[in-house]
């Protein structure tokens, strides 16, 4: 099926199966490979991108949904060497250890802060509740977000 | 994982997701937000030849105020719901509800018509709309039709919906100043309730639903029974299996439910009588 995907800013056309997942489509097809793949069960969220600004698991959800939709990957955030602040924010207070959630949790914490600009440090830990780090490293991922959240004041 | 191949089809309207489901018959399934239906998908637990996307029917996702309840289209994503100020207002129980749904993520992607259709007992959403006694609007090649959400759950993932129908909306009374609670007991953040209670009170009215108490959503009649009775809620709490046949399973026996299920009843209803 012929859809029109919006990714980071580029209109792509492509002709997909239609039970070819969204993650599959930014990964394989358009070569984005910063959106990992953990769980594939809508679980861990490292799959975690931007669907028309909000965050959505894109192991669960088709590429054929998200036709004409406007998507964001962690590489889309980044204007040149300049990171993202919230890419910033992880990498001043360690907000990870191995890597691997890591743009999961960098884009659902975007979407977080955009819903819930000056969130407490529960509101934090609540809202990445569709995010799991196997390093444990929460702590300093909820420092960077928090941190993330005062440098927008 | 990748579901196994199937057609897809993107319907505007209602009617044309209806006549499109006629024209496929049972190897058809609509795919709303797809948080229940594509996990069942990539796990070959459903294989439908036909998905028929309904998500984009723009006119079903809405909250209105229809003087007695509130009308909730079926395509009202999660997020809507659990931010929309009328259902904050009239529906408090069935917003914080909605915040339990999965993670900000699949609340972005799921809709409550998905999750009452989807029938799952161990969901939030179907034991909350039947604690609070609402009714259902199912539209078919013949029209609409009211089904009580008593009357909706017949069995596993199985609803009163003709395989022609489609849930199109949702209506809830509203609580008028009722007190309530939510329990969901869940070993992880984000899990399924291992037991769940929606309870609401009002005097000596009032509501309770249960959360994987059975192979259908609950409604613990009993209980509601005793406190309209004049029984004391610790008292009425020890009736809250009555109506319910608990599985044993990974995460609890049959037995252990039925304590959890005492526990948390009396519990939402002790929060919902400050």
């Amino acid at each position: 099926m012929k859809v029109t995907i919006t990714v980071n800013g580029t209109k792509h056309e492509s002709d997909v199966e239609p039970r070819q997942l969204l993650v599959q489509y930014v990964r394989e097809t358009l070569g984005l490979t910063g959106t990992n793949i953990g769980c594939d069960t809508s679980s861990c969220g490292a799959c975690s991108l931007h669907v028309n600004g909000e965050s959505v698991k894109s192991c669960t959800m088709l590429a054929v949904q998200a036709d004409g939709c406007d998507i964001t990957t962690i590489e889309g955030l980044a204007n040149g060497d300049q990171l993202h602040p919230m890419q910033q924010a992880f990498m001043e207070n360690h907000g990870l250890q191995c890597g691997y959630c890591t743009p999961g949790m960098v884009m659902a914490s975007i979407s977080l802060l955009k819903e819930n600009p000056n969130p407490t440090e529960e509101e934090v830990r609540v809202g990445l509740e569709g995010n799991l780090c196997r390093c444990t490293g929460y702590h300093n991922i909820v420092k960077s977000v928090l941190a993330a959240a005062n440098g927008n004041k | 994982m990748i579901p196994a191949p199937f057609d897809y089809k993107r319907a505007s309207s209602a009617a044309e997701a209806i006549a499109l489901v006629g024209e496929y018959g049972e190897d058809a399934k609509f795919l709303a937000g797809g948080h229940s239906l594509l996990p069942l998908m990539k796990l070959r637990l459903a294989q439908p030849a036909m998905l028929i996307d309904i998500a984009r029917i723009t006119d079903l996702s809405y909250v209105r105020d229809a003087g007695d309840h509130i009308a909730i289209g079926a395509l009202t994503r999660h997020h809507d719901v659990e931010h929309s100020p009328i259902v904050k207002e009239h529906l408090p129980l069935l917003a914080y509800a909605a915040t339990h749904v999965g993670d900000p993520q699949v609340r972005h992607r799921g809709t409550i018509g998905g999750s009452i259709a989807h029938s799952d007992s161990a969901s939030d959403l179907p034991a909350t709309t039947l604690a609070l006694g609402a009714t259902y609007v199912a539209q078919g090649p013949n029209g609409t039709r009211e089904i009580a959400a008593s009357d909706f759950y017949v069995g596993f993932l199985e609803s009163a919906l003709a395989p022609d129908e489609m849930l199109t909306e949702i209506r809830v009374p509203k609580m008028n100043g009722a007190t309530w609670g939510f329990q969901k007991f869940n070993r992880r953040a984000q899990d399924w309730a291992i037991v769940g209670v929606a309870a609401w009170k009002r005097g000596n009215e009032s509501g309770v639903g249960l959360v994987n108490m059975g192979s259908v959503p609950i409604l613990a009649t009993s209980v509601s029974q005793a406190i309209a009775n004049g029984a004391s809620i610790a008292d009425a709490a020890q009736l809250a299996a009555a109506e319910a046949e608990p599985q044993s399973d990974l995460n609890a026996s049959a037995e252990y439910r039925t304590h959890l299920a005492k526990v948390l009843v009396r519990r939402a209803l002790d929060s919902s009588s400050n």
